[in-house]
């Protein structure tokens, strides 16, 4: 399952938890990396706070083409984490119960997309379901669908980059689960769909929930293979990285406030996962 | 309607083989000691545990074995009873009709009247983390109870619950057991769980069935150390002739009288203990080493050493004058008349 680490506090000596730690100095070869690394990982992010246009925030926040680039961004993504939803949990039901041949390599398939450059998603996607695509010829041929430069494409680059997190995170959960449950279930009974549905999937809906809001946030923040895919179309296509993207060459203003609500999202997201799954045990 | 059954199952160093007939009402305990294979066989009961080619089941007279699990007439009671953590004690008693096609609010009138059935009307509501061990017991025999299985399969049902729950869940779960008009198989490792619930043992080793019997039958004539220890008893093989039993080079006189191979048997408490040879001429006189003291319940529990291997169980006031410790030499004997020889 895929977990999320909390910095705790550091308490070198005399904390109330650091009983039985052993005591003594703390390494400096191991404390002055560890403080450069969070600097690193921090500054960034107070430097987009510093110089955000505090004054000017709530007007340009609500100007039409902001608003637009966020509705579309929560929109796709919540649709996308929907789609993923549908298929994910089915596939990592299939990967983590039931044993078939050249499960490992499906297991591996499946999380391809995630250490692959979005943007070759993006290639790929436009190579199958482009309109010159291996199925994206057919479907325009047959039923008028065109799926790039359109708002499903976007919903499409986003599924395809955000399943795996889901997948994983899911598959985790089942595993992890006691299938004596699921045992016991179908010794009153139940039907291995009917197990599915009222033994299984509630016991592991903490792993759902965890992979479904980190799948989101991967959604709303995918640009390389939505960019690829879907083009960069206000209104349809131009989601909030886009935005910022564009809005970085012309009004870098504009980008640091688009940042700062991506930001606030990411914030919200890993705090609403930290005290409600991530430390559920 | 009647269970017959030939249970086989071959694992990897392992191999599982005994056939059952358990009649209608009856309850059977499976006895043995750990990795016996006594879990293997309620699996393959419930089928939970694929058998090998050559297992059978018949229920009824109907074959259960081509069934899977989900439709067979059986309720299962686990050993951490397996209560669904995200449903409330009523909804986990409801959940086998449920699946059974019964309505929800019939299913749940049904599953209320067991609860009730079980003392625990007023745990409706809670969740499995909010009930006790002995409730949690009770919640998971209604459930099992709620489908109407025409088997019931019973693992350990007693084994997670404290010595003072135990004592009363025991009890109850045999009232509930003599109710049932069904075929019941239980597991146990516990004989007194086995003698209290079951109207008839089947001892299990090494996937195989090494003595059945009534539970009297069971403890007063055990055919294998492990049965012996469990009801108490020391055990010897031996060959009879009359009243005398040969055991090694020792010879027992017993009360019974028979011929050819036999088993000798006496309480640990019917050994008594000398340091010096006794006058007179006791029989069944041995000389022993002892090999390890320690307390048993009241009493205390000498291992003796020697021709034979036995325990005497003998009162700390004896203890102290005799003035035993480990590595002494004693004589020890135990009466004819509490001696006893049963055909091996």
């Amino acid at each position: 399952m895929v977990t999320i680490n909390r910095a705790g506090p550091v308490e070198p000596h005399g904390g109330s938890t650091a009983g039985r730690r052993p005591s003594g100095r703390l390494p400096w070869m191991l404390v002055l990396p560890a403080l450069l690394g969070l600097a690193f990982l921090v500054l960034p992010l107070a430097g987009l706070l510093v110089r955000a246009p505090w004054p000017t925030l709530l007007e340009r926040l609500t100007e039409p083409h902001v608003l637009e680039a966020l509705r579309l961004s929560l929109l796709c993504a919540t649709i996308a984490t929907a789609v993923c939803l549908l298929l994910g949990v089915p596939l990592a039901w299939l990967l983590a119960r039931v044993d078939f041949p050249g499960r490992r390599l499906v297991r591996a398939l499946v999380t391809v997309p995630l250490v692959l450059p979005p943007v070759v998603g993006g290639v790929a996607l436009l190579l199958v379901l482009g309109r010159r695509g291996l199925i994206g010829h057919s479907l325009e041929a047959s039923f008028g669908i065109t799926l790039p430069f359109t708002t499903v494409g976007v919903i499409v680059a986003e599924a395809f980059v955000a399943m795996p997190f889901l997948v994983i995170s899911v598959e985790g959960a089942l595993r992890a689960a006691d299938q004596r449950f699921e045992e016991a279930a179908a010794t009153l009974g139940a039907s291995r769909w009917t197990v599915f549905r009222r033994v299984t999937l509630p016991m592991v809906m903490p792993g759902v929930a965890a992979g479904a809001v980190l799948c989101w946030a991967r959604a709303l923040g995918e640009f390389g293979a939505t960019i690829t895919f879907a083009g960069n179309f206000p209104g349809t296509t131009r989601t909030m990285p886009l935005a910022v993207y564009l809005a970085l060459e012309t009004e870098p203003e504009a980008a640091i406030v688009l940042s700062l609500v991506l930001l606030a999202v990411s914030v919200v997201i890993l705090a609403g996962l930290r005290d409600r799954w991530v430390s559920t045990p | 309607m009647s269970l017959l059954a030939r249970l086989a199952v071959t694992r990897p160093a392992f191999e599982l083989d005994l056939t059952l007939e358990v009649a209608p009402g009856e309850v059977v305990a499976l006895l043995g000691p750990n990795g016996a294979g006594k879990t293997t066989a309620l699996r393959a009961l419930a089928g939970l545990t694929a058998m090998t080619s050559g297992g059978r089941i018949d229920l009824d007279g109907r074959p259960l074995h081509t069934l899977p699990a989900d439709r067979r007439p059986i309720g299962v009671v686990f050993q951490d009873y397996l209560l669904f953590p995200h449903l409330s004690a009523l909804d986990n008693v409801a959940f086998g009709p449920r699946c059974k096609g019964v309505g929800k609010a019939e299913a749940r009138r049904a599953a209320a009247a067991l609860l009730e059935r079980v003392g625990l009307a007023d745990h409706a509501a809670a969740k499995p983390r909010r009930l006790s061990g002995g409730q949690a017991q009770r919640v998971a025999l209604a459930r099992a109870l709620a489908v109407r299985p025409r088997l019931l399969l019973l693992d350990e049902p007693l084994a997670a619950l404290d010595a003072h729950t135990r004592l009363e869940i025991r009890s109850q779960l045999r009232r509930h057991l003599a109710d049932f008009d069904g075929v019941t198989v239980l597991v146990t490792h516990d004989p007194l769980d086995a003698m209290v619930l079951a109207d008839r043992l089947i001892v299990i080793e090494h996937g195989s069935i090494v003595q059945q019997g009534t539970p009297s039958e069971v403890a007063r004539h055990p055919r294998t150390d492990y049965v012996a220890r469990l009801v108490g008893l020391n055990l010897y093989r031996g060959v009879a002739d009359g009243t005398r039993v040969e055991v090694g080079e020792l010879l027992f006189s017993t009360s019974d009288r028979l011929d050819g191979a036999a088993f000798v048997a006496f309480p640990p408490a019917a050994v008594a203990l000398y340091r010096s040879r006794p006058d007179g001429s006791p029989r069944n006189l041995w000389q022993a080493r002892i090999d390890g003291i320690e307390r048993h319940g009241d009493n205390v529990r000498v291992h003796l050493d020697g021709p034979i291997t036995a325990f005497a169980d003998i009162t700390p006031a004896a203890l102290a004058e005799l003035d035993l410790a480990p590595g002494r030499q004693v004589w020890a004997s135990v009466k004819a008349t509490e001696t006893h020889a049963y055909p091996a």
